[in-house]
């Protein structure tokens, strides 16, 4: 019953971090492809490893304080916060499997990106502009990461098994990612989005009781049963809306 | 006339707001709001009245109920 148990919390902890790293991953490596491509690797290159600095000093920082605070009231904001996100990323991936939402497209992202980076002077400037350009990209996706990493890990008392899987998920990532350069419109972003949206959801609910002393039955088991209970939800909403509504995607994101 | 740029820490500050601002809140308060009020309701059948049964229900029906609304709130066509 014990392994049981534990296998359940891990299996779980272990499929939210990696989705969510790789995801975050697809959209920061999308800038960083193009501020490559069209500015130069060095400012990319240069942008990314600031980024990544800043990132990792935040780790340094909030990690060893997040484990200092009383785990029912961090389990209580933990679950809370991924309640909201959770809740966030499932609506988007909802509405876009559905059709009333626009599908987040790489391809259409790389090309914004590379206009918009085309359109700014080439002046000695340039490099400055694909040094933010990278790293704004870079940390803004890699803060989720961070907050997912830290919260998770955190929460369920494996912070150094949350870090070592997002690690995986990053480095397989940017393999793939530079092997197949300019295609990461081919990951199936949406899908991995819902699955993320339903694991970090299940986590908020399981987390927030716990943070409230509510006794749930079977433990750990009730996060199988909230990953079930919400993948039925999210199936059922997104075939309502499929069936009831005319697939006109109307905002792009 | 240039207008002057806040000094940095002022800077850092807001962007550290706006940051979870957007992040907690964003184009989706309804689900910020949703979630504070399942919070409180679970804590009061829990630490009120102490009835862990109607707690184990209430937390994933009202996240369902919280989720079904915003997506028919986003699915509504606006006039």
């Amino acid at each position: 019953m014990l392994a049981t148990t534990v296998t359940s919390g891990v299996v779980v902890l272990v499929g939210a971090v990696f989705l969510a790293c790789a995801v975050e991953m697809v959209e920061a490596l999308t800038i960083v492809l193009a501020v490559g491509h069209t500015r130069g690797w060095r400012s990319a290159f240069e942008g990314t490893g600031a980024a990544l600095a800043a990132l990792a000093a935040l780790v340094a920082i909030f990690g060893p304080a997040l484990t200092r605070v009383p785990l029912s009231s961090l389990r209580l904001i933990v679950g809370g916060v991924l309640l909201i996100f959770g809740m966030q990323w499932l609506r988007k991936a909802i509405l876009r499997s559905s059709g009333l939402k626009a599908m987040h497209d790489e391809d259409v992202v790389y090309r914004e990106t590379v206009a918009e980076l085309r359109a700014s002077s080439s002046s000695p400037q340039r490099d400055r502009i694909a040094f933010v350009m990278a790293f704004k990209g870079v940390f803004l996706e890699g803060l989720e990461v961070v907050i997912t990493v830290l919260t998770l890990g955190t929460s369920a008392h494996r912070l150094g098994l949350a870090v070592a899987v997002a690690a995986v998920a990053v480095v397989s990532v940017g393999i793939v990612g530079v092997a197949v350069a300019k295609q990461l419109s081919s990951v199936p972003e949406n899908a991995m989005k819902m699955g993320v949206g339903v694991l970090l959801v299940s986590f908020g609910t399981f987390w927030t009781g716990e943070g409230l002393k509510v006794r749930w039955p079977g433990n750990d088991v009730m996060l199988i049963v909230f990953v079930a209970l919400y993948l039925a939800v999210t199936w059922g909403l997104v075939g309502y809306l499929r069936r009831s509504r005319p697939r006109t995607a109307t905002v792009a994101q | 006339m240039s207008e002057r740029r806040p000094p940095w820490p002022v800077r850092l500050v807001k962007g550290f707001a706006m940051f979870w601002w957007d992040f907690l809140i964003g184009d989706t308060p309804e689900l910020f709001v949703a979630a504070l009020v399942t919070i409180g309701v679970v804590a009061l059948l829990r630490g009120v009245g102490h009835q862990n049964a109607a707690a184990v229900i209430a937390l994933p029906v009202l996240a369902v109920v919280s989720l079904v609304l915003s997506v028919r709130r986003a699915a509504k066509p606006r006039e």
